[in-house]
């Protein structure tokens, strides 16, 4: 059975297809069905453990994050050495890259003049970048 | 043998929701404020610590704030909504279901677990919450609603407990019911309370004991209910329990699931109408009215959907008609072609009693609107629910909450956003 669902006209925003056919043989125009793409479910692949923040600042610049950008950052990633990572020093949201040398764990920007930062207990990795997003004016 | 049910509750949850976002709140007294501002709604541990009750009217606590500096927020509902959205969303694996039964609440279904360690299950679950939302939680399990409320709490207030309890255990759950007031007991009223003191039945230890006989002799249907699930027979619907201050909730699993939007008005309409009789019966008012409704997350392989809209209603009400047109907006927004859904709810928090919330220079004289309330509850009464209802849903609301010092809405608007230092 084949069933119609009732549109309300102010949602017809959707490409609408109203069939009607007889029942017991499908019609193959329905597969062709297609939503929008949605480039936000796209970025945000765990809505979630996600949280959508703004850049404000040119340390990253280097690793392609620029100042005003969007970034996409998951708590549901393992934050490992390598990845860019959202951490609370002491307090303070901070973007950097996770890094590891003699033992110990780094917070390192990624444009010249920028202290490393040690990774102790003032400092918390809050979450990893999964996503970037930006538009051109 | 019942499966065993768990609740999972988050620790003071509007703070934790506004940590989550803003660190420098995080080890200080804070409270935050009812719709209007008008009173301590949700206090840190620090700020319980210093003697703040809830509902202390926040005039009252103006010495204190300043002389502990402590921070005081407005309420975000919107997000406390999207964060409650989360939180659901990662106990849901490890649950066969679950009820929401307040923002910060959960009952959660542990059929078809059993076989597993439960604690270490229950532990698991809340580790995955905090991991992905930074919320801290308890959980109570037992046989019952009841007890496991019983069990959460004993876990909140225990730290021997490290934040899970379970009352299956028999030693554990007679220590914890021989230590909890009888009056303090999920459901018990003021006066049956009274009357149970008088009879020297002061713990839920001695409740539970208590002879059927001498339970029918004192109480309502409800009492004898509460002595039953206490014995870990379950025999309580979440609904018969009386509305708290936390908040009261009306959903339902469909039988068929539910994909045009007209049909689900209709169920959500009866769940407005249902919420309101609940508010008038308890002479309450509510402040906040939350609108969900979701796909089977048991059929992975169809399409999943899960939607809720959390929206102030001001001023604050008890009027069916209003709740419907609250709750109405909230599904409109939600609402997405193409979907199966199996539940919806309403959950209405923010509660007060009728005569003591603030009023609103808008406020309307709404005498006649109670009359036709009251006559819509009797007709129901009489001729069953439902006999007399709305037509048409009501008229839209343009000022929004006072609310002075709220945080951003981090997580639903992209203009508001948390910054990161680069």
């Amino acid at each position: 059975m084949l069933r119609l669902s009732v549109v309300q006209p102010e949602a017809l925003e959707l490409p609408l297809l109203v069939i009607s056919t007889p029942a017991g043989f499908p019609s193959p125009a329905q597969d062709d069905m297609e939503e929008p793409i949605d480039l936000g479910a796209w970025l945000v692949e765990h809505p979630a453990a996600s949280y959508v923040m703004r850049v404000d600042g040119h340390s990253m610049a280097e690793a392609g994050i620029n100042d005003g950008d969007y970034i996409v950052v998951s708590r549901a990633k393992k934050p490992r050495v390598g990845k860019i990572v959202v951490a609370l020093v002491h307090g303070d949201r901070t973007l950097k890259r996770l890094r590891s040398w003699e033992g110990r764990h780094w917070l390192v920007a990624e444009a010249a003049g920028y202290p490393d930062i040690i990774v102790d207990e003032h400092v918390e990795i809050w979450g990893v970048v999964v996503g970037l997003a930006r538009r051109y004016g | 043998m019942s499966a065993p049910i768990a609740l999972i509750d988050c620790n003071n949850y509007y703070v934790s929701c506004e940590r989550a976002f803003d660190a420098s709140l995080i080890g200080l007294p804070v409270i935050v404020l009812s719709n209007n501002d008008g009173c301590a709604i949700a206090r840190s541990a620090e700020a319980k610590a210093l003697g703040i009750k809830m509902g202390d009217p926040v005039h009252h606590l103006r010495d204190k704030i300043k002389r502990h500096g402590i921070r005081v927020l407005s309420s975000n509902y919107a997000l406390y909504g999207d964060m409650q959205r989360r939180v659901v969303a990662a106990i849901q694996p490890f649950a066969r279901d679950f009820e929401i039964y307040s923002i910060d609440e959960t009952f959660v279904d542990f059929a078809g677990f059993e076989h597993l360690d439960l604690v270490a299950h229950a532990r698991e679950m809340s580790a995955q919450v905090r991991q992905w939302t930074t919320i801290p939680t308890c959980v109570g399990i037992g046989l019952t609603k009841t007890l496991a409320k019983l069990g959460n709490a004993a876990a909140k207030k225990n730290p021997l407990f490290d934040s899970v309890a379970d009352l299956r255990d028999e030693n554990t759950c007679n220590w914890v019911l021989d230590r909890f007031p009888a009056g303090d007991v999920w459901g018990v009223g003021r006066a049956t309370a009274g009357k149970l003191a008088a009879l020297g039945v002061q713990t839920a230890g001695q409740l539970r004991d208590m002879p059927m006989k001498q339970a029918r002799g004192i109480g309502t249907v409800v009492l004898e209910r509460l002595i039953a699930e206490l014995r870990g027979v379950p025999a309580l619907a979440v609904e018969t329990v009386e509305p708290q201050r936390k908040g009261l909730a009306v959903t339902r699993s469909f039988g068929t699931p539910v994909s045009d939007l007209d049909t689900l008005m209709g169920a959500v309409a009866q769940y407005a109408m249902r919420a309101g009789e609940k508010l008038r019966n308890h002479g309450l008012v509510a402040g906040r009215l939350t609108v969900f409704f979701h796909t089977n997350v048991h059929k992975p392989e169809r399409p999943q959907y899960s939607a809720s809209r959390t929206l102030s209603m001001q001023p604050m009400t008890c009027d069916s008609l209003e709740l419907l047109s609250y709750a109405r907006r909230g599904v409109e927004r939600a609402w997405r072609e193409g979907y199966g859904i199996t539940k919806a709810g309403i959950i209405l928090e923010d509660l007060m009693d009728e005569q003591l919330h603030p009023r609103t220079l808008f406020e309307d004289d709404d005498k006649k609107r109670t009359r036709l309330m009251t006559a819509m509850d009797a007709v129901n009464e009489r001729f069953g629910k439902f006999t007399a209802v709305p037509a048409v849903q009501g008229f839209k609301r343009e000022w929004s909450a006072r609310s002075e010092s709220r945080s951003p809405n981090y997580t639903t608007r992209l203009s508001e956003v948390p910054s990161v230092r680069a």
